[in-house]
């Protein structure tokens, strides 16, 4: 019976098959090469590794300088979601649960804005970045990262703090839990998971931007992995070998996080663009 | 009823502002002054440094004289076409799939995605590097036989653009047929049942009780594909910067070149200002089908 039914599957399995074939082929082919030597990626480009050389880890984590490029991606991500989470879950909780008069105008404004094209603003920003004195800095690009995101953040984090139910709010005020205990001690326990879901799309977005990296950071020393891997690949270009490992180091981290969490990146990333 | 709630609650809503206004400040400094200083350079001729003078239409005038312009439009409306087909017809008819088999949809859904979340920058150059003439994927095709791999398909500008188009739709098709399939799953399968009773064929289940099911999420999802298909910018820069001879530029990467290389601030405000326009007059459309009462 269970057989037959496997059977029954089986014209439908195999396109669905061909399809992981076709997204991760590339992918093996690229932990493949990383560990073929030059001579070895030559002759053949796509099979297994002839002899397996981990030492192209060693020497592209140096000539990339990857120990630095990697801090300056985890610092962005860790401040741009730091600033994302308060600013805008403040700013969430208020336009969900005190919705002052011109809340609408503020969500129409935020939904505005998340609608222009970067290319509006980023060429005049550049010219004001530089006057403030903001280029190759972290914090010009948290900001403008922050700014980037918050609308979406706002939006999703809004619509999971609707759900909380009024009431318990209003229990813990007789109580007489002040409004920051409120939000800290009952509302952020309740609704951490969407924090976290929130969290986990606005790292993945700036660990892989690169359009606003490349016009606000010049100095090698301050790039992202995405800008730093870029020159990389322009100046190592002709050797796959160190190219293809440091491309599979910038993968891992944020490939890691999405197996962990998956369920909460589908979730946020799915939704974010569908209510967005 | 509202005053007497927040009475309870001990606060006047006017402190609620003090919650909203300060990522309203973020977003005043950096999106919307920069946005209106676009919009008033761009009837400049400003260089990006220095002062700037005004020049009224002058910048708008001048690209639809401009074959770098007018190429870069092309090769977005090109774009366009490719994404509003291949990666809806894949990611409709993996869904469909997806929804009907019984095994492995956990393991599918998980791959599937995988290409999204990975920076555009390391999935173009990866690339690249398999698309290379000599070597990669092309090798391997071409030693297999299969015809018209033997040239390098980002160097020659007849296929340059379609090659990038492919590469950033393997990142994105996957993206797409999770977000159909979860659509898909909230069809009540009551509706399946009674189209199967009526005799209704796989491809008429799909054409009269899916298509429709979808239909808000399909229509959004076309509405967002579309406006992104002006905005693309990261698999082409990574991959050609816009070359050979143009060939692939489109307008994000028009706009960068004129503004930080040829230092033409002014014209490149006013290109990201048409840019904004082109991708308003889609979401023009869209909101006018659904005033209209269109079934969106």
């Amino acid at each position: 019976m269970k057989k037959a039914k496997w059977f029954k599957d089986l014209p439908k399995q195999i396109p669905l098959v061909l399809l992981t074939i076709f997204t991760l082929a590339p992918l093996v082919i690229l932990f493949f090469n990383s560990l073929k030597s030059r001579y070895n990626i030559g002759q053949d480009p796509v099979g297994f590794p002839k002899q397996i050389l981990f030492s192209n880890y060693g020497k592209a984590w140096e000539r990339s300088q990857f120990a630095n490029t990697m801090l300056n991606s985890s610092i962005l991500v860790v401040f741009t979601v730091f600033c994302v989470l308060t600013l805008g879950g403040l700013a969430a909780y208020a336009l969900a649960r005190i919705q002052p008069k011109g809340s609408g105008a503020v969500m129409f404004y935020l939904l505005v804005v998340s609608a222009l094209p970067i290319w509006l603003y980023l060429v005049p920003l550049f010219f004001l970045w530089r006057t403030f004195g903001l280029l190759n800095s972290f914090v010009g690009l948290v900001i403008i990262y922050t700014a980037v995101n918050s609308p979406f953040a706002i939006f999703l984090l809004r619509s999971y703090l609707l759900k909380v139910p009024k009431e318990i709010e209003e229990s813990a005020t007789i109580d007489g839990a002040s409004r920051m205990q409120i939000m800290m001690r009952i509302i952020l326990p309740i609704t951490w998971t969407g924090f976290l879901t929130v969290g986990l799309v606005v790292a993945v977005a700036v660990w892989g931007e690169f359009a606003i990296a490349l016009t606000m950071i010049q100095d090698e020393s301050k790039m992202p992995i995405t800008t730093s891997f870029f020159s990389f690949a322009d100046k190592f270009g002709s050797d796959w070998t160190l190219t293809s490992a440091v491309g599979i180091m910038a993968i891992v981290p944020i490939l890691a996080l999405f197996l962990i969490f998956q369920r909460q990146f589908t979730e946020g990333l799915t939704q974010g663009s569908v209510k967005g | 009823m509202k005053t007497k709630k927040e009475k309870k609650l001990n606060i006047r809503p006017a402190s609620a502002w003090f919650l909203i206004a300060p990522i309203l400040v973020v977003h005043f400094v950096t999106i919307a002054v920069p946005s209106a200083a676009g919009l008033y350079f761009s009837f400049t001729d400003w260089s990006g440094i220095g002062s700037a003078q005004f020049i009224g239409f002058e910048n708008y005038k001048s690209f639809l004289e401009d074959d770098r312009y007018l190429g870069a439009l092309k090769n977005n409306i090109k774009w366009l076409i490719f994404f509003m087909t291949v990666p809806f017809a894949m990611s409709l008819a993996t869904a469909f799939l997806l929804s009907q088999v019984k095994r492995g949809t956990f393991f599918y859904r998980l791959v599937y995605f995988i290409p999204y979340v990975l920076p555009s920058v390391i999935v173009g150059t990866l690339w690249s590097f398999l698309l290379e003439p000599d070597a990669g994927i092309t090798l391997f095709l071409r030693n297999v036989g299969i015809p018209g791999f033997d040239k390098a398909l980002l160097g020659q500008e007849s296929t340059s653009l379609w090659t990038i188009a492919f590469v950033d739709n393997w990142h994105y098709w996957g993206f797409l047929a999770i977000i159909m399939l979860i659509a898909m799953q909230s069809i009540p399968t009551e509706l399946y049942e009674a189209a199967r009773i009526d005799g209704a064929t796989l491809r008429q289940q799909f054409k009269y009780v899916t298509i429709p099911g979808i239909r808000p999420t399909l229509v959004f999802m076309i509405m967002m594909t579309a406006i992104w298909s002006f905005l693309v910018f990261d698999y082409v820069q990574a991959m050609t910067q816009g070359g050979p001879a143009g060939s692939s530029e489109v307008l994000a990467t028009f706009i960068r070149a004129i503004a930080f290389e040829e230092f033409s601030a002014g014209r490149a405000a006013a290109a990201g200002m048409s840019m904004t326009l082109f991708t308003g007059i889609i979401l023009a459309i869209f909101l006018t089908m659904k005033k209209r009462g269109w079934e969106i």
